[in-house]
């Protein structure tokens, strides 16, 4: 039975003026335990409109979204949310207190906060930096904070809009070595959001494309049978999904390029 | 460390700055007014100390500054909650902005008279003044405050299982807390000058009682003193606040 499951999933915007745009239109996609899935589109195709749907922000204005069989009704401590820029952390605490945040919600007792949050300031390779505050950390730590924080909390379900798009190429690949341990170590269920085909490729155990917008849906998904080795710009197979997903990609950003044009 | 330097720096340049006023005046005073209505410094502040070995000084300040504390703190209790009320509710914020947005244009000095006709010279009259002038600002810069929350902030807490008290308190209260500071720092300078107003125009004691008496006897001195102790009074409350914002709201705060 699919963990979370989208079946003809329609969402439309209106504006204050009475416009409307109708962004996704029987979008079907269903996410098994443990899996890690990658979405990938060309930009404004709805891929935030998608997550932020599963995460409970938004409310879909057609078909159903559920979770462990039941309807969603709003964000939940369950499903943990990595957003793409780092204005979700809270300024005033510091590393630590925003890592401890949603234990301290949860009134688990100081000691055990203490503990947990330690244990994941050292996991995301920031130990000893847990007094500084986000003002004094850079990028890449923040981004690390944010995942910490998600991760301290223990939600079955990680949530990821472009977590590494704000990160030089280092950096971002750094990171993705670390996510993928602490995935094979935890087992989490992660919907990833991104652009990148070769983050894709090196994250995911499945892709999904979607068609360029309005009305997106999805396009195709591609199973990643890819050992942690295989998963290297020079293996034969990683070159085969790229070649499979840059294929499907392709077609849609010419058509994205045709309607914003015309 | 660069911060202990900092501060060696700003503290040397204050007395720097202040030792430069006091020479100017000085000079100008002796060497170009050369007038009884304008005393140099010196005499200046032995006045203040004649003034103060009999009492007089500190009990007109004490007097002012009771009053603009008992004000400001009823004004800013007041004015936090509206702030935050108006900030997180559409339909409260339609229902208070005609209020916020049509009193903010009187000012308090022109209703002196009204308080005083209302609340007779005493307290009370000055103590609405007060709340009044701070009601205002401090409702309209938490207001604002809460607006300027990213929305993110708020979707992170609710996925992590934040309830709606938990909300307010711990993200909606000190994601704010550098705007109510800065709207509190401007009531502050707003509550000076009403008092001063208020207290020159209707008042049995106080600064600015202080000065009127002294223009009626010509205690040019003494009047000199008042305002000397005004600026004083005012750059002290202004630092305290100013501390306060970087202490509360600490390296992040684009106010501090
Ligand atoms: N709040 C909103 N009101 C109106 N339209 C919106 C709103 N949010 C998104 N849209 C529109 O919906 C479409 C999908 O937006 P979305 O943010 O989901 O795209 P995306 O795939 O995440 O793009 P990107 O890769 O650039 O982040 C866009 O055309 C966008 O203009
Ligand atoms: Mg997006």
């Amino acid at each position: 039975m699919p963990l979370i499951e989208l079946s003809d999933v329609g969402k439309t915007y209106r504006s204050m003026r009475g416009a409307s745009y109708q962004a996704l239109k029987d979008f079907n996609l269903q996410i098994e335990p443990g899996e890690f899935l990658c979405l990938l589109g060309t930009s404004g195709c709805g891929k935030t409109t998608v997550l932020n749907m599963v995460a409970g922000f938004e409310k879909h204005t057609e078909g159903r979204i559920t979770v462990h069989d039941r309807p969603l009704s709003g964000p939940a401590a369950d499903r943990g949310v990595v957003f793409q820029g780092d204005d979700s952390l809270y300024p005033w605490l510091s590393a630590l207190g925003n890592i401890e945040f949603g234990l301290r919600m949860a009134g688990i007792p100081r000691k055990e906060r203490h503990e947990r949050a330690h244990y994941y300031l050292e996991l995301v390779g920031l130990k000893g930096q847990g007094h500084k505050h986000p003002a004094e950390l850079s990028g890449g730590m923040k981004q690390r904070i944010q995942i910490a924080r998600v991760l301290a909390n223990e939600p079955e379900i990680l949530l990821m809009d472009e977590p590494f798009g704000a990160l030089d190429a280092q950096t971002r690949s750094v990171m993705q070595k670390e996510l993928l341990s602490i995935w094979a170590a935890t087992r989490k269920t992660v919907l990833f959001i991104t652009h990148d085909i070769d983050e894709a490729v090196t994250l995911a155990t499945r892709i999904g494309v979607m068609h360029a917008g309005p009305a997106s849906k999805l396009k195709a998904t591609i199973d990643v049978d890819l050992t942690t080795e295989q998963r290297d710009r020079t293996n034969d197979g990683y070159v085969t999904v790229y070649r499979q997903v840059h294929a499907l990609l392709r077609d849609e950003v010419a058509i994205a390029m045709k309607r914003a044009s015309s | 460390m660069n911060n202990r330097l900092d501060v060696l720096y700003r503290i040397g340049g204050y007395i720097c700055g202040f030792a430069l006023l006091f020479a100017i005046w000085h000079i100008a005073a002796v060497y170009f007014v050369r007038s009884i209505l304008f005393p140099p410094p010196g005499r200046v502040i032995l006045k203040a100390i004649e003034l103060l070995q009999d009492g007089t000084l500190q009990e007109q300040v004490a007097v002012s500054l009771r009053r603009i504390m008992t004000g400001f703190a009823g004004g800013a209790a007041i004015g936090i909650p509206l702030g935050l009320a108006i900030g997180s509710f559409r339909p409260v914020r339609y229902l208070l902005e005609p209020f916020t947005e049509f009193f903010r244009f009187i000012p308090a000095t022109a209703m002196i008279t009204v308080a005083v006709i209302w609340f007779g010279i005493g307290e009370g009259s000055k103590i609405f003044l007060i709340i009044y002038t701070t009601v205002f600002i401090v409702t309209l810069n938490t207001a604002a405050g809460v607006g300027a929350i990213s929305p993110n902030k708020i979707r992170a807490a609710r996925s992590m299982g934040a309830s709606t008290r938990q909300l307010f308190l711990y993200v909606a209260l000190p994601a704010t807390a550098p705007h109510i500071l800065t709207g509190m720092r401007l009531a502050m300078g707003n509550s000076f000058v009403t008092i001063v107003a208020a207290e020159l125009i209707a008042a049995n004691a106080g600064l600015g009682k202080m000065i009127w008496d002294a223009r009626l006897y010509m205690l040019v001195d003494q009047i000199f003193v008042a305002l000397l102790t005004l600026g004083l009074l005012g750059f002290t409350a202004d630092r305290l606040f100013r501390w306060g914002i970087y202490a509360f709201a600490g390296r992040f705060s684009p106010t501090a």
